[in-house]
């Protein structure tokens, strides 16, 4: 037994070795290659946040991503693809420790992750060092695809995302707000969370850059259950729009004590994703009808189709909405694995890693299923493949409150283009 | 003033005073800018009064149940907070059927008056069976002992609803019987608050005569007393004990669908957390151990929280006042500690008691 781990060692000894050399003769990529041995697997990483309490939004991705890999019979270019998921939390550090973890790994292609924007924050400086690509399903922070550091701006080389930028779903609230209820005037609310601050901030900046007059910003903490005072507080001011894109339960909180508030009884409620659940309206109960969200809008045959996979292949229904963000961001992950591949003499892959950045950042029209995806390359939008066409506006009325779900679509961002034009 | 009892001159004592000065400046010069910026009007001023009153009364309820406790074990009950969500969560489901058969909106009084019986009776089940399962066995050890089984207890309860249930919100059905408003001149109340804070009463008023006036309450005061010596006059210590739980978790059960039916939304299992630790935090204000302390405490603490944001930290000009609701509050608590530890109407307690 002794005799065969020492044979096992040498060997891989001298594996290693020899592993430069064989890449000096075939790799010409500035970042290196990845080398895929003839019978090895290809290996794609995921960094997720399967744990705690934000774990749902982990494991939709997941499931997006092992239906886009079942699709293709689990094979890319004749090798067994070989899913690698990393649990990164939802934290800085967490997302920090499993990108070490990932970067040391050379065996690894690119990654899909992370869930949470705090976490890609920890991790793109390591995955951009270790000359890797990152695309996440899920980070909406406007903050990952700045260069201007000046500005807050923590963008690194390597880094993508199939998920809106919170940039897209602010400014178009604003839009809406003015361009279609014809707000004069906007209250915000967030909760405290990076998430929910940065997207009440945009769409406040959009609202008056438009015009609009915003006449409140506040906030509310995480467990609060009694809104009066923010209530009343915005109700000296008296705004036409509220928009409080803070999570469930307190956007429901929020939205059912407005309406008891003297002098609230007209405004206009907004929501956002983070309120974008089944049961948001039947909790709220009748104030709910009127109220209007905005979301990622994903459709038609082809989503309907992943959602009856996802029911055979996981059971039941995705836990939250980034799943189809998900799929799009590992199958654009395999078509660019796919373009860039070399094939060595000895039967082994070469995949340049400069080169599979540029095949990602160079992806254009993509028809996805959250819709058409373009890589763009300009601050702040650097990395940014989700061009916001996948966002829509919904209003929820008496049959959501009776239990129906989701709302129906009244706006979304293609409305907002032929207005300008017009 | 700056001078400890024996007359030296102390830092500590020196600190203290500087500390008070600033907070009484921080609030008068707080509460003069609002008021005379008047952005808010006095009839709003009134509803944010109101509304304090009314999640004061909850609180004031749950902060009971600690205040029972504590004045007859010397201990705090910290699963109570899940005691008052497993009645909340469970008079959810009978709300659920209620309204689903058209009952709840019918029969609106009867209804409601079904789903207090419910929730109090599955939160003093539930009061008595933590009583006698984790905390009996232990009596008589350490103190820390019961107050790591009752973290413990907290979170067993938690989890348990939460395997049972799932961890979706919920919320109570609307009783049309409660909706609207009450208009007094250019003040309106809506009628749910006046249901709130009246119902609180009731409870209350229920729970004084029960110590003061029957034999168990007298039973109750007289294992608070002394409890070798009650039980050498003969009483039961052990059945008063877990009857006290009982009254406890009555109450806070009750208090779960004066929540539900006053804030529906947000049921699921961890409802329970806050509300405990800001019902405790009125017992302490008003003084542990003391029942009309805990009522007392609740309420200050609901109003306060309710007015303050608005009129101290918006008049300093510090941006999310409301965010700050809860620093609010357990500033409170840690100026009781400071100024008064004895609470608002607590006498100073020996050092046996303390």
């Amino acid at each position: 037994m002794k005799k065969y781990l020492l044979l096992f060692t040498a060997l891989s000894l001298l594996f290693a070795f020899s592993l430069p050399a064989m890449a000096d003769g075939h790799c010409m990529d500035e970042l290196g290659c990845v080398e895929v041995g003839q019978d090895d697997p290809i290996v794609i990483g995921a960094l997720l946040t399967v744990s705690g309490a934000t774990s749902f939004y982990g494991e939709d991705s997941r499931g997006g991503i092992e239906i886009a890999i079942d699709a293709r019979d689990g094979m890319l270019l004749g090798r067994e693809i070989e899913l690698v998921v990393e649990d990164s939390l939802c934290s800085a550090e967490g997302g920090q420790a499993t990108a070490q973890r990932a970067a040391a790994d050379e065996s690894i292609v690119g990654l899909i992750g992370t869930t949470c924007s705090g976490a890609a924050q920890g991790a793109m400086p390591i995955i951009s060092e270790a000359g890797m690509l990152m695309i996440s399903p899920s980070n909406t922070s406007p903050r990952l695809t700045n260069d201007d550091v000046d500005a807050g701006g923590t963008y690194y080389p390597g880094y993508f995302r199939t998920a809106h930028n919170d940039l897209f779903q602010g400014s178009m609230g604003a839009r809406f707000a003015i361009e279609v209820l014809g707000a004069e005037t906007a209250a915000t609310i967030h909760d405290g969370d990076p998430y929910t601050e940065g997207l009440a901030v945009v769409m406040a900046d959009t609202f008056a850059e438009m015009g609009g007059d915003v006449v409140f910003q506040g906030a509310v903490a995480k467990g609060d259950t009694d809104m009066t005072a923010i209530l009343t507080e915005i109700a000296a001011s008296g705004p036409d729009v509220i928009y409080f894109p803070v999570f469930t339960p307190e956007s429901e909180f929020i939205a059912s004590q407005a309406r008891n508030t003297p002098g609230l009884e007209d405004a206009q409620l907004m929501v956002s994703d983070g309120s974008f659940s089944s049961s948001f309206a039947g909790n709220v109960g009748s104030g709910a009808v009127g109220i209007h969200m905005t979301s990622p809008y994903v459709a038609g045959e082809e989503y309907d189709a992943f959602l009856m996979t996802w029911d055979d292949l996981i059971g039941g229904s995705p836990p939250s909405g980034f799943h189809a963000h998900a799929y799009d961001a590992v199958n654009m992950l395999m078509d660019a694995v796919e373009a860039v591949a070399e094939e060595a003499d000895d039967g082994s892959l070469m995949i340049g890693r400069q080169a599979l950045r540029d095949a990602v950042s160079a992806i254009e029209n993509y028809a996805g299923l959250t819709g058409t995806l373009t890589c763009q390359d300009e601050s702040p939008y650097r990395g940014d493949c989700a061009t916001g066409s996948a966002l829509a506006v919904y209003e929820i009325t008496q049959a959501e409150v009776d239990g129906a779900w989701p709302p129906a679509v009244v706006w979304d961002m293609s409305m907002a283009m032929g207005m300008d034009e017009g | 003033m700056f001078r400890n009892k024996s007359g030296e001159f102390s830092w500590v004592d020196f600190t203290i005073d500087v500390l008070r000065v600033l907070i009484v400046l921080a609030v008068v010069v707080g509460a003069w800018n609002t008021l005379s910026s008047g952005r808010i009007s006095l009839a709003q001023w009134v509803n944010l009064f109101a509304a304090g009153l009314s999640q004061g009364s909850i609180y004031a309820l749950i902060a009971l149940g600690y205040t029972l406790v504590y004045g007859i074990l010397l201990m705090i009950n910290f699963a109570h907070g899940e005691v008052f969500m497993a009645g909340a969560f469970s008079a959810f489901f009978l709300a659920e059927a209620l309204n689903q058969t058209g009952f709840l909106n019918a029969q609106p009084i009867l209804a409601i008056l079904l789903l207090f019986m419910f929730a109090g009776l599955v939160s003093m089940t539930v009061a008595v069976l933590v009583e006698r399962f984790a905390y009996r066995p232990l009596r008589g050890s350490p103190r820390l002992v019961p107050l790591i089984t009752a973290i413990g207890a907290s979170f067993f309860l938690q989890y348990t609803f939460r395997g049972l249930y799932g961890s979706h919100f919920k919320a109570y059905p609307q009783v049309q019987l409660l909706q609207g408003t009450l208009q007094l001149g250019d003040i309106s109340i809506p009628v749910t608050q006046i249901f709130v804070f009246s119902s609180a009463l009731v409870l209350m008023f229920g729970l004084h005569w029960l110590v003061e006036r029957t034999r168990i309450g007298k039973a109750m005061r007289a294992v608070s007393e002394n409890k070798e010596v009650a039980r050498l006059m003969g009483i039961d210590i052990d059945w008063v004990i877990l009857f006290t739980f009982g009254v406890g978790g009555f109450l806070a059960g009750s208090a779960g669908v004066i929540n539900g039916l006053f804030r529906p939304q947000g049921v699921n299992f961890y409802m329970g957390f806050i509300p405990g630790i800001k019902a405790f935090t009125a017992a302490v204000l008003g003084g542990i151990g003391n029942i009309p302390g805990a009522m007392l405490g609740g309420l200050f603490l609901g109003v306060i929280e309710a007015i303050g944001p608005n009129l101290v930290l918006a008049g300093l000009g510090i941006p999310g006042a409301n965010q700050l609701k809860d620093v609010i509050a357990f500033t409170m608590l840690v100026l009781v500690l400071i100024f008064r530890p004895q609470g608002i109407l607590g006498e100073r307690l020996s050092e046996t008691k303390a």
